[in-house]
């Protein structure tokens, strides 16, 4: 295995495995604190139950997320010296501010485990409240960092070296609302239809207990809006793709050839020494239409593109689609949901209806699925560059031999580690009080 | 003396690093008793150190996450030269961290059998033992000057990432081998002793720590109190032998003994050594926890003066290896921000879980 790959294949490993706790640490909490105030507000001890289930989940999948976070700080400097080493400078604001959220994080998350009986009951909520909010910032300076990475600003590049640095106005990048509205949504999105899957699956092997009815309905309330949104907040990550990142907009809609009244491609296998993507359904003027709401609209194709800056085009053009695959799929089984409960007029109505119940188990798994292809996007469709226009992925790996051994070493510490978690959650979240 | 704004801020990442070995090290420490826990209190032991490190160890751990943010952004070249030439310790140190954290809450948390609790007691217990050796190495690799040597010795095919140039004349390819660019800078008698040290500081630190974590438990707290001397010393042992190995050497140890401004940082770290021995001999805990952390803070920051005003020993000063201007001021800004929320936040922390009326309250 060629270390560039190897690096590159460690760093997909380590952000493949964080994303999901991260995920996980930004909607958790979220739950949780929304269970304790419905604890609070009806007295109704199922929800405080509720909220410490859910609280042993977060503290869980912290501590995951912790770590793996921490390495992945240190990676970029063990991976890639040299990105750190023009990147640091410019793009390490929102680091220093996600290290600041991250670290209130820890410390409310801290009171809010330990301190249920040391402290008031508005002064629990609160932390509870704290870790959500936090948890928020932390993944929205992230993505900001990455959305530096894809639409690069705030410095001028004279004779390879980035001069006149401007923190602040790196963080002002053009990618990054767009990327860190569609992230937070996803969060959301997966974390609260992926519990709410869950316990309509065990609503369908016959439970009756209100424990699984109220996680459902809670779970929905969080996760359901979300995925409804999330298109929308899609059209204008696509937008802005189009706008500042031509060639990773042409591989994800596998469009070769620059042209007005551009198709839209659905599906399909791009043939990139044949430049056409085969066995795709095509909508005429779809994607000129999508991509800048005008359906004459020029859309460059891949072939204004020079051939060594061309992503993988497949793998970014198939993980587009599985992305926006399971979007929809998401958004129209919330939507249904949201029906069944305003028309039956609680969340009761969700769990007695078991079609619904059996959509809902289907859509369980997809919000992470969906996370993971759209970050396969976002990355794999920055390729061949690691700063977008300005410095090459092959450019930044570090020197250091044989990456192949930490790839395999990490990925086998991760997988030993993925699997431990849901053993652990099974045991903690999923059963019922009385089981 | 005037210190430049890299000056600075290179010092205010130093605070933070203090801030992890005092407690982030310290939970690590509470990892190596538990692998220890031994004699007819065993358990309470363990259910002591578990029950002391809980709540606070996430936010401790914060502190390494502050370090590393802080030199990317500050020292990047810095960084890159760390990254690069201690791939291998880093490594190592981060599955440590990785095993240590999620050991800890699977235990915690664990349903499980108590066989299945123990298990992975033992992982948290032996990770615990790792991580803290590791840094040490990795810190006595820069300050032997061997990451620095190892740096001129990078062919000039990757040069540009680095921050040290290759001095043509130094770049005799057939003496650069993998060894002597990535294992050896790391790996040598002192870069060990370094590491024993700081096992044994930061083993001491948990035991004074947990010695006030016992309070209202005698015997329990003399458990503590005899592990705390023991650790005390073998600090004492593996920094003597780190001083002399390094100093041996020349650079930057040689400077730390040799000297004169030096001698108040030494001596001052002699008599909380000491201090601290005699007030845990004395039973006098309180001021046996202010004496072990002065001996840790004094023993980093006598470094660090000694390595003035290099960031990488032989040549690499921290002013080279700053980012611009800007980048460190509106670092600072950050900081400054951060704090206000930080500091009344983790007064709270320590506040619901540490002070004594705290302890009164605990149903």
């Amino acid at each position: 295995m060629p270390d560039l790959l190897a690096a590159r294949s460690q760093m997909a490993v380590s952000l493949g495995f964080h994303i999901v706790f991260a995920v996980i640490g930004i909607g958790l909490p979220a739950l949780m604190v929304i269970a304790e105030w419905r604890w609070m507000r009806t007295g109704d001890a199922v929800y405080l139950e509720l909220a410490k289930r859910w609280s042993k989940g977060a503290a869980i999948l912290f501590a995951v997320g912790a770590v793996s976070g921490t390495v992945l700080s240190f990676e970029l400097g063990l991976l890639w010296p040299s990105f750190m080493r023009f990147a640091g400078p410019i793009v390490g604001m929102p680091f220093s501010l996600e290290g600041f959220a991250f670290f209130t994080e820890a410390i409310f998350l801290g009171i809010y485990l330990y301190a249920w009986d040391r402290v008031s009951r508005a002064a629990h909520l609160f932390a509870g409240i704290v870790v959500a909010l936090s948890g928020v910032l932390s993944g929205i300076f992230v993505v900001i960092a990455n959305a530096w990475m894809n639409t690069p600003a705030g410095f001028e590049v004279v004779g390879g070296k980035a001069i006149d640095v401007r923190p602040l106005a790196a963080m002002a990048n053009a990618a990054a609302f767009s990327q860190t509205l569609h992230m937070t949504l996803a969060a959301y999105a997966a974390t609260g239809l992926t519990v709410a899957g869950i316990h309509a699956i065990i609503l369908l092997r016959g439970s009756t207990s209100a424990f699984h009815r109220r996680a459902l309905g809670l779970a929905l309330a969080l996760g359901a809006p979300a995925a409804i949104l999330q298109p929308l907040s899609g059209d204008v990550s696509a937008r802005n793709v189009a706008k500042f990142q031509p060639a990773k907009l042409a591989a994800l809609e596998a469009h070769f050839e620059t042209q007005r009244g551009a198709p839209l491609h659905i599906g399909g296998w791009p043939d990139v020494d044949r430049r056409e993507t085969r066995w795709a359904i095509r909508i005429p003027r779809g994607l000129s239409l999508l991509a800048f709401h005008d359906a004459d609209a020029e859309v460059t194709g891949l072939d204004a593109i020079p051939r060594d800056e061309w992503p993988p085009v497949a793998i970014v053009h198939v993980a587009f689609q599985i992305m926006i695959a399971l979007g929809i799929a998401m958004a129209l089984v919330s939507l249904w949901a949201l029906w069944r409960w305003w028309r039956g007029g609680s969340s009761d109505a969700v769990a007695d209806d078991r079609l619904l119940l059996r959509a809902l188990a289907v859509v369980t798994p997809m919000g992470f699925l969906a996370i993971e292809a759209g970050w396969t996007v976002t990355e794999v469709g920055r390729q061949p560059w690691i700063v977008y226009g300005i410095l090459r992925t092959s450019d930044a790996v570090t020197p250091m031999p044989g990456l192949v051994v930490p790839f395999l070493v990490f990925t086998l510490l991760y997988l030993l580690l993925g699997v431990i978690v849901v053993y652990m959650l099974r045991q903690q979240i999923v059963r019922a009080p009385s089981d | 003396m005037r210190l430049t704004l890299a000056e600075f801020t290179a010092g205010v990442i130093v605070v933070a690093l203090n801030a992890y070995v005092l407690f982030g090290g310290a939970d690590f420490g509470g990892g190596v008793w538990d692998l220890l826990a031994s004699g007819p209190r065993r358990d309470k032991q363990r259910a002591r150190i578990s029950s002391a490190i809980s709540p606070i160890w996430e936010a401790n751990h914060v502190w390494l996450i502050v370090v590393v943010v802080m030199l990317f952004v500050c020292f990047p070249p810095a960084f890159a030269a760390f990254g690069t030439i201690l791939h291998i310790p880093l490594s190592l140190m981060l599955i440590g961290i990785v095993l240590r954290g999620s050991a800890f809450v699977f235990r915690s948390y664990s349903y499980g059998p108590r066989s299945q609790q123990r298990r992975w007691g033992q992982v948290f217990a032996v990770s615990s033992l790792i991580t803290p050796v590791v840094l040490g190495m990795c810190v006595g690799a820069v300050v032997s000057g061997g990451v620095g040597a190892a740096l001129s010795g990078i062919n000039a095919g990757t040069a540009g990432v680095l921050p040290v140039a290759s001095d043509p004349g130094q770049r005799a390819t057939s003496s650069v081998t993998f060894a002597s660019l990535y294992v050896r800078p790391w790996l040598s008698p002192f870069t060990l002793a370094v590491g024993a040290m700081t096992l044994a500081l930061v083993s001491f630190l948990a035991a004074t720590y947990l010695t006030i974590e016992a309070e209202g438990d005698r015997e329990l707290q003399d458990d503590f109190r005899s592990r705390a001397l023991g650790a005390a010393a073998a600090a004492a042992v593996t920094a003597t032998i780190a001083l002399v190995l390094g100093a041996s050497r020349g650079g930057v140890m040689a400077r730390l003994v040799g000297a004169g401004w030096t001698l108040p940082v030494l001596a001052g770290s002699a008599i909380a050594a000491v201090g601290s021995g005699v007030a845990l001999l004395k039973r006098r805990y309180q001021l046996a926890r202010v004496a072990a952390g002065a001996w840790v803070t004094l023993i980093l920051w006598g470094w660090v003066l000694a390595q003035f005003p290099l960031i990488i020993p032989p040549n690499l000063t921290i002013d080279d290896a700053a980012a611009p201007p800007r980048t460190l001021v509106e670092t600072m800004a950050v900081l400054v921000g951060g704090a206000l929320v930080l500091v009344p936040s983790l007064w709270y922390l320590l506040h619901v879980f540490k002070s004594r009326s705290a302890e009164r309250r605990r149903p």
